[in-house]
């Protein structure tokens, strides 16, 4: 990506990235697992002009750590935004080591359809003790990890590619409903799984679902988007230049921020640590004045293509957000809002892909 | 009003009829050649049914699941409408632009991991606002196993054994939240108070997890589960663990020796007659007059048995390609192969196993003896689905006499054509219906729970108040 433009999106998961930030957040608690409280955040986000919202997830559940609040799953959060947006990509975090992958291919597939070409998905690869005890099995070292999400990452992109986009024809003079010879068997057989297939949904509209991947999980060459963790913005171009050179279509910085609202992002950051301090996650992390983050992105293209934002407090930091610092960024050229009804793939510039399977079928042919 | 009805139960004057409707997304019974069928993948359509059938005052809109594309000898079927979504995902979606009406996921024990289902479940439950139901079906055939990560590893015998430890680590896990789980404001110690949510554990040879649920439980308390397996297994299952009942037994005489059968198996698992709705599948054909609606479910079943069906059907029996036969014309000369029937590709009836040659025996008899082509034979040695035929008035008659007598407390509605035969329910037997006082005329409860007029789940941390309204 040559020309100077940010593509923006924000990860929506409760009440923001600050553990603390259930006590900021102006409701009771429990309102944040409501669905008037996903509707609110989700549509604020939209008509922010965001590209792409992100659900973080784990299969953990609240407690026993004093911040740890219970969490929707992340893929059915996605669905509930699907029929309340029109613009805004939409990625649960769902994780390829507690799950089966021909289910999160399925579901996958199905927020694509039902948001009209709008799905992602973030890559997750929980691999604790108390993770992989959800599903009976045993922790994972993060080289299982990593092998078992790679494993996922393929046969979902199989999967997605195993009914053809015009298998269904409806021939009502031959009583065929599809064409058996455009809907293929996967045949994957990964390290700890087969998958015979074919899914049992149409190809997505987009052809495959958009993948994003943390740098860590070292898929560069099968996401389409790399997010990068850096604490320091001059360190995100190297590695953003190697997911890119690995083949990676995207590379996305993550950024953690905390932005001066009705009190001043210092004060309200204190309060926030005071509670539990903020533990370093490895990220860029701006706190200040919106104009301050908008000449921090500013700065950013062409290092990297995109970034994601983790809000401290989403509740505080959303509006502010959506108020200064994102018609900043599109008064400056570098930032546009989705198209309603846009897939996700048109808005972040990626091309729809062709069908593996069909390729096959007419070189053969 | 005491005259004993022959269920056993006491007749019921004011008894009313619970409706759902059952899309399957695949399978021979949809219609797709009508120019008036919609799309059977796109969203619109789903929203445009839900919307529909809510404006109908249903209890509920069920999909169905099936984990692997059907097949006939080695290829993809390709007669039936297929494709279809995840069941959780897409009633998620919908959840959003529905208010009322019940929305219910047919979804697998052997080939999911009971945490993870628990959990997707109880997150459409809450997201909804306590409208989330969960159709528990099992599966225990290799072929579909193929997709999964443990394939083919259950026993047929042991689906249902699975089926009910998975079911119970269901629900202790909905269940494991106490009510006041969650912090009253931000300035209490922690999100959830220590000890609130309980751990589950399991450790057999067929359900082993260990998790704590992510979410507290919904204003309906945790989904409402529904079962519809007809075997023994079947009915112990929904005797022990189910809310609703969706058998196939739809005819009145069944209906009737399958209300008593259950309600005996109930008592033994100290559960009362009212805490199981029975809603059989059902299909409608409605017409103005009798002989409009006897005429259109002549054409909807030479449709659903077109002459392509015909010979695949055949084509399953014979082990062999038919498609140079004239549905038209006699029975194949060939021989069939000497190899039963997989009916684990889901196409063909479980029961149909075995016997195939003596069955092949029979057809050519009857074929010769009443002279009847390929496709006659099929049309008369294939079972019609149960329907009811008629005008509005005549299926509304019928269907009070059902519930009044305690056969069953509704259907669940198999669509041929979508959306038009589910637009005539709702406009004209729906009306004929409340005219009888057998309907709502409005939702009074917000819940699938309410909806079905079920009790409050036993065991059960009881509604979240954090949640309601």
């Amino acid at each position: 990506m040559t020309d100077r433009r940010l593509l923006l999106a924000i990860d929506l998961d409760g009440d923001g990235a600050h553990p603390a930030a259930w006590r900021h957040s102006g409701h009771p608690p429990a309102h944040t697992l409501t669905a008037a409280a996903l509707r609110r955040v989700v549509t604020e986000a939209e008509a922010a002009g965001f590209a792409l919202a992100t659900f973080a997830d784990t299969p953990l559940p609240a407690g026993p750590a004093p911040d740890d609040a219970g969490r929707l799953e992340a893929g059915t959060r996605a669905a509930f935004a699907a029929l309340l947006t029109s613009g805004i990509g939409l990625a649960p975090t769902l994780h390829a080591t507690t799950t089966e992958p021909f289910h999160l291919a399925t579901q996958l597939a199905s927020l694509d359809h039902a948001s009209k070409g709008r799905a992602a998905w973030v890559v997750g690869a929980a691999a604790g003790d108390d993770a992989l005890a959800t599903i009976g099995a045993q922790a994972l070292t993060e080289e299982d990890a990593r092998r078992e999400a790679a494993d996922v990452v393929e046969v979902a992109r199989l999967l997605w590619d195993s009914w053809e986009d015009d298998a269904v024809i409806k021939d009502a003079a031959t009583g065929r409903y599809l064409d058996s010879d455009r809907v293929h068997h996967v045949n994957y057989t990964g390290t700890s799984f087969t998958v015979s297939g074919p899914l049992i949904t149409p190809r997505p509209p987009q052809g495959q679902v958009v993948v994003l991947a943390p740098a860590g999980l070292e898929l560069d060459a099968s996401a389409d988007v790399v997010l990068v963790s850096e604490t320091d913005a001059g360190a995100l171009a190297r590695p953003a230049q190697q997911a890119r050179d690995a083949g990676a279509a995207l590379a996305f910085a993550e950024i953690e921020v905390a932005l001066d609202a009705a009190e001043p992002a210092a004060r309200r950051l204190a309060a926030l640590d005071a509670a539990t301090p903020w533990p370093d996650s490895g990220r860029l992390r701006y706190a200040g004045p919106a104009a301050g983050l908008v000449e921090l992105l500013r700065s950013l293209p062409p290092a990297v293509d995109g970034v994601r934002l983790h809000p401290a407090v989403l509740a505080a930091d959303l509006p502010v957000l959506a108020g200064e610092v994102l018609p900043a960024l599109a008064a400056a050229g570098l930032h546009a809002p989705p198209v309603p009804g846009a897939t996700l793939r048109t808005t972040l510039g990626l091309p729809r892909p062709a069908n593996r399977f069909a390729a096959v079928a007419s070189a053969t042919a | 009003m005491t005259s004993p009805s022959p269920t056993g139960a006491p007749y019921d004057p004011h008894a009313q009829v619970h409706l759902g409707v059952f899309y399957p997304g695949v399978g021979p019974q949809l219609v797709w050649t009508d120019p008036d069928a919609a799309s059977h993948t796109a969203i619109e359509t789903f929203v445009h049914v839900a919307q529909l059938l809510e404006r109908g005052l249903f209890d509920a809109f069920f999909l169905g699941e099936g984990l692997r594309v059907r097949e006939n000898r080695g290829r993809v079927h390709d007669l039936d409408v297929a494709g279809r979504p995840d069941a959780i995902t897409q009633l998620s979606a919908l959840a959003a632009v529905t208010e009322r009406i019940g929305l219910v996921a047919t979804q697998n024990t052997t080939y999911n991991f009971p945490a993870d289902l628990a959990r997707r479940l109880a997150s459409l439950d809450l997201l909804s606002g306590g409208r989330a139901g969960w159709n528990i079906v099992t599966t225990d055939n290799a072929w579909t196993g193929a997709n999964f990560r443990h394939g083919g590893w259950l026993p047929h015998e042991r689906r249902y054994e699975r089926a009910t430890q998975f079911v119970d680590a269901a629900k202790e896990l909905w269940a494991s939240w106490a009510p006041d789980a969650i912090a009253e404001s931000g300035e209490e110690s922690s999100w959830a108070r220590p000890g609130a949510i309980r751990e589950v554990e399991r450790d057999t040879d067929l359900v082993r997890l260990r998790a704590r649920a992510t979410v507290p439980a919904s204003p309906q308390g945790r989904p409402v589960l529904f079962q519809a397996g007809d075997s023994d297994g079947g009915r112990e299952l929904a005797a022990r663990h189910a809310d609703v009942v969706f058998s196939a037994n739809t005819d009145y005489d069944k209906a009737v020796a399958y209300a008593a059968d259950l309600r005996a198996r109930l008592a033994r698992y100290g559960r009362s007659p009212a805490s199981l709705r029975i809603l059989p599948g059902a299909s409608v054909i409605l017409g103005d007059t009798p002989e409009e609606a006897r005429e259109r479910a002549e054409w909807v079943h030479a449709e659903q048995l077109s002459p392509p069906r015909a010979i695949a059907f055949l084509e399953q029996y014979w082990d062999t390609d038919l498609s140079d036969y004239d549905p038209h014309g006699p029975l194949p000369d060939i021989e069939p192969s000497q190899a039963e029937l997989d009916p684990s590709r889901g196409t063909l009836p479980i029961e149909r196993r075995t016997g195939k040659l003596a069955t092949i025996a029979r057809w050519r008899e009857q074929a010769a003896a009443e002279n009847l082509s390929i496709l006659q034979l099929v049309r008369r040695v294939t079972p019609r689905e149960r329907a009811f035929v008629g005008t509005a008035s005549q299926v509304a008659d019928e269907w009070v006499r059902y519930v009044r007598t305690r056969a069953v407390d509704g259907f669940n509605i198999s669509p041929h054509l979508l959306p038009s035969s589910l637009e005539d329910i709702v406009n004209k037997l729906v009306p004929e219906l409340q005219e009888r006082g057998a309907y709502r005329t409005e939702y009074t409860g917000t819940t699938l729970r309410e909806h079905l007029d079920l009790p409050a789940p036993s065991g059960g941390s009881g509604v979240a108040g954090h949640f309601a309204g």
